[in-house]
């Protein structure tokens, strides 16, 4: 497992995955890959498939109708992986909590490694929770 | 025992995978300098590689399994060949046999092809979409590629032989130094440009539009010889067009400065296409390639026989 996970720090491929958000957190890690913040540096790339993914970035409310969808994608990520939640809403429901549209929250459907707050969270803040992330999983290995 | 140490060793496999990850950090580097960007650490392409070997490896239902896994290791083993009979040429001048140039001409569609193969057999519609694609580009970029190629074999006077092709240039000049050698050459590069299926020519892959298309149902561990073997193409197709057009390389004295900087010459103008062009669409590849591209290739060809 050890060179495994380590190598795996070094270069975590992002797949973003939106399960029912208002596109603002989206817009914010694509903010993450600007000049301004490089998060190439760090070797992390946004790929396209799931099956390239070592990291499932979800974002958003979890609607009832994509709950099957969220947990084919996980599924379709290749092991070892992990899953960053990132905004309020994925982390809670924010402003629309108690909606019947929205029965369960992000971390009752996977098993969620790192939270990121924020509505939308600040590139800042994501950069910040994914070296914490990556400083555990390097320790782990 | 030689030939094998020479396939596997230097100048065969772990030679051109050391040298392809270079060039594929120097690449992602320079891009990331283009666009302002501080870019990846110097054991990026590596890390990616290592990372990827240790996944998990999911074959997707329905597909037929054996060309799937089996398709891969095909375009490793097309493109390690081509990297060694190329660098043996360059290094050893006598050795080869007539007609090598044929075999490397051959065997650098066997990354192509194997990239079909694999996308076809992964089951997946947006796959298939991208090996349709990939094989009508391997149709485009075909006819020019080999008129280019002509135009070294008519002005060495009819050599098929990579090493003579080389001697050739180095007693009475590069092919690039004659009209219908730059003619050559820029055709070798555009269509270079689209045998490594990069930006503008990466239409198989779109990662916009069909999600890393051919690649799509990969994972783990044949992703990770699929990406090693296009980080061995960046270094063997400048290697090729080193060895034909612009006089190979000499290890001796200055000379290996000079022969560096014709790789890195190449390598920066790939990058820099690929950074400053939009992807275009396959109709509109293919007729680039089959019309303005086949032309000046022809005059590059008609040329050469009267001897420009």
């Amino acid at each position: 497992m050890g060179i495994k996970l380590k190598a795996l720090t070094r270069s975590p491929w992002v797949y973003h995955l939106s399960t029912g958000s208002c596109n603002n957190c989206d817009i914010e890690i694509l903010d993450c890959l600007t000049p301004r913040y490089d998060l190439e540096r760090f070797g992390i790339v946004l790929v396209g498939s799931p099956r390239h993914a070592d990291a499932l970035l979800v974002t958003g409310n979890m609607t009832a109708k994509n709950i099957p969808r969220v947990k084919k994608v996980y599924e379709q990520m290749p092991k070892p992986g992990v899953v960053i939640a990132v905004g309020t809403c994925a982390l809670g429901h924010g402003v629309f909590n108690g909606s019947y549209v929205m029965p369960h929250t992000v971390d009752e459907i996977l098993p969620v490694d790192i939270y990121i707050p924020g509505c939308p969270m600040k590139p800042e803040a994501f950069i910040a929770g994914v070296a914490k992330l990556l400083a555990v999983l390097r320790q782990k290995a | 025992m030689n030939a094998y140490l020479a396939y596997l060793v230097f100048p065969g496999f772990l030679f051109t995978a050391a040298a392809g990850m270079l060039a594929s950090w120097i690449d992602r580097k320079l891009t990331a300098r283009v666009q302002w960007r501080v870019g990846p650490p110097l054991l990026q392409p590596l890390y990616d590689f290592v990372k990827l070997l240790g996944k998990e490896t999911i074959v997707p239902k329905g597909s037929s399994k054996i060309t799937f896994l089996l398709a891969p290791v095909l375009g490793l083993v097309g493109v390690t060949f081509v990297s060694t009979m190329v660098w043996s040429a360059m290094l050893w001048p006598e050795g080869g046999f007539t007609g090598d140039l044929i075999v490397v001409l051959y065997f650098l569609m066997v990354p192509s092809l194997a990239v079909i193969l694999g996308a076809f057999a992964s089951k997946n519609r947006l796959a298939s979409l991208g090996a349709s694609r990939e094989m009508k580009l391997m149709l485009a970029d075909e006819l020019p590629f080999l008129l280019a190629v002509l135009v070294v074999i008519i002005q060495s006077g009819g050599s098929l032989k990579l090493g003579q092709l080389m001697t050739y240039q180095q007693s009475y000049g590069m092919i690039l130094g004659s009209v219908s050698g730059v003619l050559a050459v820029v055709v070798a590069v555009l269509t270079m440009q689209a045998k490594l299926t990069l930006v503008p020519f990466d239409i198989p892959e779109a990662e916009t539009e069909i999600m890393g298309g051919v690649f799509v149902e990969y994972s783990g561990p044949p992703l990770a010889v699929f990406k090693l073997t296009r980080m061995m193409m960046l270094i063997t197709m400048p290697a090729v067009l080193t060895l034909l057009f612009l006089g190979g390389v000499k290890f001796e004295g200055w000379h290996i400065l000079w022969s560096l900087l014709k790789f890195f010459v190449l390598l920066l103008l790939i990058t820099l296409i690929r950074n400053t062009s939009p992807r275009v669409r396959i109709d509109q590849a293919v007729r680039f390639f089959w019309g303005p591209v086949t032309v000046i290739g022809i005059v590059a060809v008609v040329l050469a026989l009267l001897g420009f």
